[in-house]
């Protein structure tokens, strides 16, 4: 039952695709059939002349996609670089400004999970600062950090470090009684309990928290890097907006979505993993 | 009177009332004695305190007023010589029934080595008739079954004393049947002193040695205690047919129903809360003002 139901959604997704598809397509092509008579402005214009680029045909746009993925890492200098070494390098800058954030976070989460009086005393501050756009930040970290890439990697850490440190001090907090009162009766020590009791069971709290905070973090370092240039997947949409190759930012826009939903399948398993049946 | 193994002197709860309201005195005056290897019940109405009793006595919380000695000592914390089985066996659903288990035991004794620990858990496990189930996690086991692997872990760590709040009050009467039996049958073999809550009066004339009667809450007190007279090797199958065994069940069921409400509504005449009148229903003649003090010799001759 359940496979016949997957192959019938996944005939109805082909179908729904193949729709969008023709709708493009008929969106795209008749602007190069309508040859007829040109007004005295196009012709002024230029219109008549082939173009040579524009909203592109799905068949130019599979040809794009196609030349893009088949040589994903060349390199010829600063301003055309393959789509591979800017997509690498966004997942760096995310990778890392995630890696710190989930350093301060997680054990912050669960110091503030652990300690009714810091979960108080820090709440202000979370209220505050969490529901700050993670670009404001943007022109703070260039004058402090006085460099471009780490002011990304910085802007990545501030955005993905709340959902991680509310969800794990949520997590934490939210511990069944009845789990701390036997490790209490067996006289646990704090780290054995910290570890063998309070993380396994807020792991799945911790793991969403995460997911939430990758997706986040996926999510800004588009607009971070076309703020601070240079290299990665964000820039790379600028650079071709600025080049008004449409192909390419689209294959950009595809290429972004894919690579999240990598990253949240990723973040999904490792969800799984740490998940326990009640 | 300090020789007893347990002894609780006065215990009473009080929780503040807010905003102008009277404190709530859940109970108070609350005294008894436990010796060793005595099996021991309470039983009474929902909010008389009797989880609240049981968690002071297991460290977990702190009474009031009034102090418990174990062993001559005070209890002041949780502690490995109380094993606790919880109302919702609690055990932890990312481990394995042995692991659960093996997280009591390497706490009791951090330098054991693995095998030691594995097969100790196991004998245990065993004990409580789980064998082939070791490796299951709680969510495959059923609810009898995570009950035993809760039991296990209780009697792993050896503890001077069991502690048990309403170990069974989820199960299906079956299966609840077959774990009294093996309780019953485990504290018998390693002579373990047992307090334990229970609403299921046939359980505790099955299970106990002495029932405490506690009054309706607030102000609960332990109204009296019956002295299970039933011969030692009772078993559910042939319990009905004991000859006190109806005097014992109309006496309990007949203060659940009435007394209890009464009880604390007007203390009886003569009533010592330090010394709750010892009644053993079905011997005849029904002890009037017999001294408690005599009883109690009977109780510890008896152990």
């Amino acid at each position: 039952m359940d496979k016949r139901m997957g192959i019938k959604a996944g005939a109805l997704s082909l179908v729904i695709f193949l729709f969008l598809l023709g709708i493009w397509q008929a969106a795209t092509l008749p602007a190069e059939k309508a040859g007829g008579a040109l007004t005295e402005y196009e012709q002024l214009m230029g219109k008549s002349a082939k173009k040579s680029d524009g909203m592109p045909t799905p068949a130019q746009m599979g040809q794009t996609v196609m030349k893009h993925l088949s040589d994903p890492f060349y390199d010829k200098g600063p301003n055309d670089k393959g789509i591979g070494i800017q997509l690498a390098y966004s997942l760096a800058r995310v990778g890392g400004g995630f890696f710190l954030a989930a350093l301060v976070a997680i054990p912050l989460g669960f110091m503030i999970g652990m300690s009714p009086l810091l979960y108080r005393a820090l709440d202000p501050f979370i209220q505050v600062l969490k529901p700050i756009s993670p670009l404001a930040w943007m022109p703070l970290a260039l004058y402090t950090i006085k460099d471009s890439a780490t002011s990304s990697i910085f802007v990545i850490f501030i955005c993905s470090i709340w959902p991680m440190l509310i969800n794990t001090a949520y997590g934490v907090a939210s511990v069944r009684k009845d789990w701390l009162n036997v490790a209490r009766t067996l006289e646990v020590s704090i780290m054995r309990k910290a570890f063998l009791v309070i993380l396994p069971a807020a792991a799945p709290t911790i793991m969403t928290g995460m997911r939430i905070s990758m997706g986040i973090a996926w999510l800004v370092i588009v607009a971070a890097e076309m703020l601070v240039g240079g290299t990665g997947i964000g820039y790379f949409v600028w650079n071709e907006w600025n080049n008004l190759s449409l192909t390419n930012v689209i294959f950009a826009i595809l290429m972004i979505g894919v690579v999240g939903m990598a990253l949240d399948l990723l973040f999904g398993m490792l969800q799984k993993f740490v998940t326990y049946v009640e | 009177m300090s020789t007893s193994f347990l002894i609780a002197e006065g215990l009473s709860k009080k929780f503040p009332g807010s905003r102008g309201k009277p404190d709530l005195t859940v109970f108070d005056d609350v005294h008894f004695t436990i010796d060793k290897g005595e099996f021991v019940c309470i039983i009474g109405h929902s909010g008389c305190g009797k989880t609240t009793i049981l968690n002071v006595l297991a460290g977990l919380d702190t009474a009031s007023g009034g102090n418990v000695l174990m062993d001559e000592r005070e209890v002041s914390g949780p502690s490995l010589e109380r094993g606790v089985v919880f109302q919702g066996h609690a055990l932890m659903p990312w481990l394995s029934a042995k692991k659960n288990v093996a997280f009591a035991v390497r706490s009791r004794w951090p330098d054991k080595s693995n095998k030691e620990i594995d097969d100790h858990c196991q004998r245990y496990l065993d004990l409580v008739g789980l064998t082939g189930s070791e490796h299951k996690k709680p969510s495959e086991l059923s609810g009898g079954m995570k009950q035993r692997v809760g039991i296990a872990r209780a009697f792993a760590i050896e503890p001077k004393m069991l502690l048990l709040d309403e170990p069974f009050g989820a199960l299906d009467a079956l299966t609840r049947g077959n774990i009294q039996e093996e309780l019953k049958r485990i504290c018998a073999a390693t002579s373990q002193t047992v307090f334990m809550i229970t609403h299921d009066v046939d359980e505790a004339i099955l299970l106990s040695d002495k029932i405490m009667l506690m009054s309706n809450g607030p102000h609960a007190r332990i109204a009296e205690i019956v002295v299970n007279t039933l011969p030692k090797n009772r078993s559910r199958e042939t319990l009905h047919k004991e000859p006190r065994f109806y005097a014992i069940r109309n006496h309990l069921v007949d203060f659940l129903v009435s007394r209890s409400k009464r009880f604390s509504e007007a203390l009886p005449e003569g009533y010592d809360p330090k010394n709750p009148p010892l009644v053993t229903p079905g011997v005849e003649p029904t002890p009037p003002p017999v001294p408690p003090v005599e009883f109690a010799k009977v109780v510890n001759l008896r152990n």
